[in-house]
């Protein structure tokens, strides 16, 4: 472990405030009631969704990349700073906060219907960001930070992810079986039911099998699924003995909207990539080319780091402020907050995401991830690798 | 707990279990990962520093050794 500080090595992380703006984000929907009622005009009932789906790809294109890696003489002191951890967990009370309050005002507030309608998407929206800092949360080893990970996933009703992102996407990433690994020619809307459904599916028997070589059942109160489900419960019912029977629907559908947001970004995150089998049956192990990545600094920023996927697959342990940019692997022409736009429009996905899927393969598609009701025609189109 | 004794000329040891926090593939002494080139009967304390769980990609710092099976 290297003794060195940062300050001695001679570097400073250009990004180390900026990080902090993830616990801004989840005060979004509240920015945009104070500019509705300062300027009565109810489109910024609005305003986090169209940060998301509209201003943040902008930056990210005005903004551009970010491609800097910290020097390896400051990674294991950066790697070791408290600061950035603090600065996820932050998060969390404010993400609380917004959601008590935008669950009080649009359910009884004297808003319009289109008004509270704006605020419930964007609580999901805040909700959905929730589980990514449940990401990097869930990703520490250490109890309280995997304590809080499962807090920042009650709200949008996605405890699953707890036990099935670390023990089940990471294990079996960028193959067929995983349902988070969307494949070549699948739109998003093939892939949400598929990938929900396996997933929950997949942390359910994760659970019950770790359970029952301890000699417990699977409804010991030790089941993390079970854990995480629970604080989902108690968010519910405190919200509606507080606010009435309305908060029931209003805070289960947001917290699947939010966790529809997870699931597209997943759907971009590995789209088409495949580990090859090894002569033994086995899966190689994950390389850094079985990622897409982005280095679209506007988006990372809000992400803590999520596009640089490849080296979080490379080192899942490894907290989000020292994930570097490789070159030379599979790399997504905007930020997510543009390919997200995209995936929500298949034929536009397709379009400018299929040729980059082929092209990485070069053109043996024989060894990508298709979607097996077309893997025939795919391959008889473009054929093996003629080199 | 599972043990497996090995009797060897120097006297006897025993092999051990140990488990990755992040997805809980487990490296059990006596069977290696021949795979990779660590043979049966390698102990933990002899398995390259730079070697990373084959599941997750986790480093050998977030292995636990399993105290009961």
């Amino acid at each position: 472990m290297s003794t060195v500080t940062i300050q001695e090595s001679g570097w400073t992380d250009k990004k180390r405030y900026l990080w902090l703006l993830g616990i801004a984000a989840m005060g979004l929907p509240y920015y945009g009631y104070l500019i509705a009622q300062a300027t009565h005009w109810s489109i910024f009932y609005w305003f986090t969704p169209l940060f998301i789906y509209f201003l943040i790809p902008m930056l990210d294109n005005v903004i551009g990349e970010d491609e800097a890696n910290p020097p390896d003489s400051a990674m294991a002191a950066l790697n070791a700073d408290r600061y950035y951890r603090w600065a996820v967990a932050a998060s969390i009370p404010a993400q609380y906060a917004v959601l008590a309050w935008g669950a009080y005002t649009a359910l009884t507030g004297d808003l319009r219907w289109y008004e509270a309608l704006g605020l419930f998407f964007s609580i999901g929206w805040t909700s959905g960001l929730a589980i990514n800092v449940a990401h990097e949360l869930g990703h520490q080893t250490s109890p309280l930070e995997r304590w809080l990970a499962k807090i920042a996933l009650a709200p949008a009703m996605y405890g699953h992810f707890y036990v099935e992102h670390n023990r089940g996407h990471h294990v079996r990433v960028a193959t067929p079986e995983d349902p988070a690994t969307s494949r070549f020619g699948e739109t998003f809307y093939e892939f949400l039911p598929r990938c929900v459904i396996g997933s929950v599916a997949s942390a359910w028997e994760i659970e019950k099998t770790r359970l029952a070589r301890q000699g417990k059942s699977v409804w010991h109160w030790s089941n993390d699924n079970l854990q995480a489900w629970a604080l989902s419960l108690v968010v519910i019912a405190a919200m509606t003995v507080w606010l009435g029977w309305m908060a029931i629907p209003f805070v289960i559908l947001q917290g699947l909207f939010g966790g529809s947001l997870l699931e597209v970004v997943n759907y971009l995150e590995h789209y088409g990539l495949r580990r090859q089998k090894l002569a033994d049956g086995r899966y190689e192990r994950c390389q850094p080319h079985h990622s897409w990545n982005s280095n679209h600094l506007a988006t990372n920023v809000f992400l803590y780091h999520l596009q640089r996927h490849s080296d979080h697959h490379a080192n899942p342990t490894r907290s989000f402020q020292t994930l570097r940019n490789f070159d030379n692997v599979p790399r997504l022409p905007n930020g997510y907050g543009g390919m997200i736009l995209l995936a929500y429009l298949p034929p536009l996905w397709f379009r400018v995401m299929n040729p980059r899927v082929v092209a990485h393969f070069g053109g043996d598609m024989a060894r990508a991830n298709i979607k097996p009701s077309i893997r025939e025609q795919v391959l008889a189109q473009y054929g093996r690798a003629t080199a | 707990m599972r043990r497996l004794i090995y009797v060897q000329r120097l006297g006897v040891f025993v092999m051990k279990k140990w488990r990755c926090l992040v997805c809980d593939f487990v490296y059990d002494e006596a069977k290696g990962v021949p795979e990779e080139g660590i043979a049966p009967g390698t102990k933990w304390e002899d398995v390259p520093e730079n070697w990373t769980c084959p599941d997750c990609g986790a480093g050998k710092s977030d292995f636990q050794m399993v105290e009961v099976d």
